[in-house]
């Protein structure tokens, strides 16, 4: 068993801005796992660009954006030990296997979660029909194009209007599949307004908002697929079947952060994310143990995964250096009217200088909105915001003064004021 | 000249081919599919019955309580994904109760041990995540449930090693009968046999008819299924099932041998041979009954739906034994539940029936039982790391939702008898792509790695049956 100061799981976006801060933050002694061959992560097939507009002000494509972060990390003495999976994580010591150096544990002071997320597949929404080849992620059909070389179909449906789903209906188009319909079960669109720009309008892609697959056809090989309209309650509605076909159907229907060895660690893990539940420090419920970036809550951009990265990494530089106030005035975060949820779930006033950051979504859309932070009943600060969308990730900056005012917890709603006004 | 040729590659085919190949006997088997376990023995419960259920004095009732002893025994030597978790059957109203009560007199007249009746009290108990208004259970310890692919591919291996020929892609399309045997073609070759075992499945009154043998009738009743992550699996205990009516044993509720948890089947008769496909009506059903079950199944944390299809007949017991039509022409048809429970045992009793038919069976001097592969994920630390330093590929992870490595997949190419060719082939043999991603992540790599073992084009590969190639080009080739 070998030591080290931070062990950080996944060497993608999350885990290399986390292993770049906790060293500039005066750790030295820095292992970062990674089991793909190569760091970067999912950056590493995401070939478009559009990534590094708020860190590096600059538009980047996903494999650039990565390589600006390895360069950091080369100047660091970060040991990066790639081809590596980590198999579980038990009182602060993490055992992996790889190939190179086949089973080891670390034992370490501090340990940084950032495994990512994984694509929602055909099994939780129950797409019905025939079993035949052809269904995939819209992931596994990006990295079968970009990383392999190798188109999965050439007459595409697409269910889902996340943004990976929206990518590759541009990607396929250019390199000549024909994408027939993006279907959305939602009444708008779950993708950055960017992407349905850029990838669908611009290439006139239709879009059927409102509509889900409500069957797969070809036994062996798909052959088609039917999409229906569905009513306010997201059932499809008969007879308003339309067919398609096709030979492959892609899923763009939502990502899950991979938490199965946060989970086994015993970690608590907030329903609503299904990541870890942390602090204003990115700290979970297991003390030194730190999560970010996917692993903790989907993020829209990859930007604010290294924002959020780096932070993790700073808070573990200073449990590790013993700089780390102890939790003292804790607040829990709670989630109000209209939010799906919050990071971090508890704040610890000590560690604020400034103010705090919160992260959440929205459950519906509202035009003209005030999130609203209360504690108590008391409306302790509110901040007007437009056009709030599930699709988009939002923040508000609390300030400390005002953050002093609360006792035990808050609560953070969204208020749709026009509806209020009604 | 074979002196027996099986037709069928599903588990009671397998289970017949490992029994023969304990004899000296020239047999081959011959499947329509690329690989074996192609149709129902991969989509059922993977239940192993206890054997109360089937009337006293049938076949079933006979074969399934041998069987349930036999498939623990395999599957140890195998080391086949097995567990015997127990089962009950649930009560919710005196009506049941006496149901139950008459299930376990069943199970007593068809020599199943391990039977209780238990309360309401025991049973929450025990399973603390059922419906509130159960009233007791029948629990029957024997039962178990087990990886049905596994248990046939287990079964085929075994046959293959100790000399049973196996040809896949082979359709058996004419059986002429010439001098007291038969000459059987499949796949465009001719096969010369003495016997016929038509372990056809949901085929099998075609083979019958080729053989001018047809006395029954297959009819395709289809069940539906949720699979959830290994995560819901403090759902229950031991398999759940409900009072069975005249149109089965009803939705159950299950751990799968593998460690996740199965809910389903419905019931849908008279459906197409070939059509498993899924619908949502049949999924609603299933939740519905489910819910009567356990309020608590969670079907976000479904990972996949899917659909069997049962090999039901016209007639009430299984219909095994010599055609009264067609001499040496053996059927082992009609396996409808409890099917995968009583294979083996319908494979050992058909070496009684070739015997009683006049086939000279003497044992093998030598036979043994292939050996078993590793299963990464099963070993501690120490064996883990040890394993490593034999062979560093087990420290490739390729499936990282079941822990499979590289070296795990090498071994169900290298030491198979019978070599899978497809991305299916793979998952049936080690669980890559069996988990909660369902191979979005290493679905590719499995597919690199059989590239570079076959030396084919990436183009070439195939997800799961003839034509399903998984890519339709390269990136840059011109577009049509």
């Amino acid at each position: 068993m070998t030591k080290h100061d931070i062990v950080i799981i996944g060497a993608g976006p999350a885990g290399l801005a986390a292993a770049v801060a906790a060293y500039e933050a005066g750790v030295k002694d820095i292992l970062l796992l990674e089991r793909d061959c190569e760091a970067g992560g999912i950056l590493n097939q995401c070939i478009h660009n559009g990534f590094g507009l708020h860190r590096f002000g600059e538009e980047l494509s996903g494999p650039e954006y990565a390589g600006k972060y390895i360069d950091m990390l080369k100047s660091t003495d970060v040991k990066l030990q790639l081809g590596t999976t980590v198999l579980n994580i038990e009182n602060k010591i993490v055992s992996a296997v790889s190939e190179a150096n086949g089973f080891e544990q670390f034992e370490a002071k501090a340990i940084i979660l950032a495994m990512g997320c994984r694509e929602r597949n055909r099994g939780p929404i129950s797409v019905p029909g025939d079993r035949g080849k052809g269904v995939f992620t819209a992931g596994a059909a990006q990295r079968y194009l970009n990383i392999e070389g190798y188109l999965v179909g050439k007459k595409i449906v697409i269910l889902g209007s996340g943004d990976i789903g929206l990518i590759m209906a541009r990607r396929m188009t250019l390199e000549g599949a024909k994408v027939l319909a993006v279907s959305e079960i939602m009444p708008f669109t779950n993708g950055l307004s960017r992407n349905v720009a850029q990838c669908l309008e611009d290439f006139d892609i239709p879009l059927y908002l409102s509509h889900t697959v409500t069957k797969v056809i070809g036994k062996d090989s798909l052959e088609g697929i039917e999409i229906s309209k569905v009513d306010e309650n997201m059932k499809p509605i008969k007879g308003t079947e339309k067919y398609f076909e096709c030979d492959t159907l892609l899923l763009s229907v939502g990502l899950v952060p991979e938490n199965e060895l946060t989970r086994q660690a015993g970690i608590d893990l907030d329903l609503r994310t299904r990541g870890a539940s942390v602090g204003e420090d990115m700290q979970t419920s297991e003390e030194g143990v730190f999560a970010c970036g996917n692993v903790l809550h989907v993020h829209d951009l990859v930007d604010y995964v290294s924002a959020e990265s780096e932070r993790a990494g700073r808070s573990a530089a200073k449990y590790v250096l013993g700089t780390a106030a102890a939790e003292k005035d804790g607040l829990n975060v709670n989630v109000g009217l209209n939010l799906g949820y919050t990071v971090p779930q508890r704040i610890n006033r000590v560690n604020v200088e400034k103010g705090v950051d919160i992260f959440f979504r929205v459950r519906k859309k509202i035009r003209v909105g005030e999130i609203r932070v209360e504690s108590n009943g008391e409306k302790i600060a509110s901040f007007k915001r437009e056009f709030l969308a599930p699709a988009e990730m939002e923040k508000i900056t609390v300030p400390k003064v005002l953050l002093d005012k609360a006792n035990g917890s808050i609560t953070v709603s969204a208020i749709d004021l026009e509806e209020e006004a009604k | 000249m074979y002196d027996v040729t099986i037709i069928g590659g599903g588990v009671c085919g397998a289970a017949v081919a490992m029994y023969l190949s304990k004899y000296d006997l020239k047999c081959c088997l011959l499947e329509k599919e690329n690989d074996i376990a192609m149709s129902t023995t991969r989509a059922n419960s993977g239940i192993v019955h206890a054997g109360y259920d089937p009337e006293p004095d049938t076949l079933m009732a006979r074969l399934n309580v041998r069987g349930c002893e036999l498939i623990e025994e395999i599957c140890e030597q195998l080391n086949i994904p097995y567990k015997k978790c127990g089962s009950m059957v649930i009560s919710f109203d005196s009506k049941d109760e006496a149901h139950l009560e008459e299930l376990y007199e069943r199970g007593i007249a068809n020599g199943v041990r391990g039977m209780e009746l238990i309360n309401k009290e025991e049973l929450l108990k025990r399973e603390p995540n059922l419906a509130n208004d159960v009233t007791g259970a029948l629990y029957a310890s024997s039962a178990a449930i087990v990886n049905p692919w596994r248990l046939c591919i287990g079964m085929a291996e075994t046959a293959a090693k100790n000399g049973v020929e196996f040809y896949l892609d082979s359709e058996v399309t004419e059986i002429e009968k010439i001098n007291g045997a038969f000459k059987v073609t499949a796949g465009g070759k001719t096969y010369e046999t003495r016997f016929i075992i038509n372990a056809a499945g949901l085929y099998a009154d075609k083979i019958a008819a080729l053989a001018g043998a047809q006395d029954f009738e297959i009819f395709a009743s289809k069940g539906q299924y949720f699979l959830l992550d290994k995560t819901s699996s403090w759902l229950v205990n031991s398999v759940i099932f409900q009072c069975p009516t005249e149109k089965g044993k009803g939705v159950l509720i299950s751990p799968t041998a593998d460690g996740n948890i199965i809910v389903g089947p419905n019931a849908e008769s008279n459906n197409e041979r070939d059509d498993v496909s899924t619908t949502r009506e049949g999924l609603d059903f299933v939740a519905q009954e489910a819910a009567k079950t356990s309020k608590l199944v969670d079907y976000r944390e479904n990972i996949r739906s899917f659909s069997g299809l049962r090999a039901n007949s016209d007639k009430k017991d299984f219909i095994i034994g010599e055609s009264a039509l067609c001499r040496h022409f053996i059927n082992v048809a009609g396996i409808k539940s409890p099917g995968l429970s009583s294979s083996p045992a319908i494979g050992e009793y058909v070496i009684e029936i070739l015997e009683d038919c006049g086939l000279i069976m003497t044992e093998k001097a030598e036979w043994s039982y292939p050996e078993a592969h590793i299963c990464f994920a099963e070993l501690s630390n120490e064996e883990k790391a040890e394993i490593c330093k034999r062979n560093p590929k087990y420290g490739n992870i390729i499936c990282r939702c079941n822990v499979v490595t590289e070296g795990e997949i090498l071994d169900a190419l290298d030491s198979s008898y019978i070599k899978p060719r497809t991305l299916d082939g793979i998952k049936r043999r080690t669980g890559t792509g069996m988990g909660r991603c369902q191979g979005g992540f290493c679905g590719v790599r499995v597919h690199e790695i059989l590239c570079k073992y076959y030396g084919i084009d990436a183009t070439e590969v195939l997800w799961d049956k003839n034509g399903s190639n998984i890519v339709a080009g390269k990136v840059g080739e011109s577009n049509d």
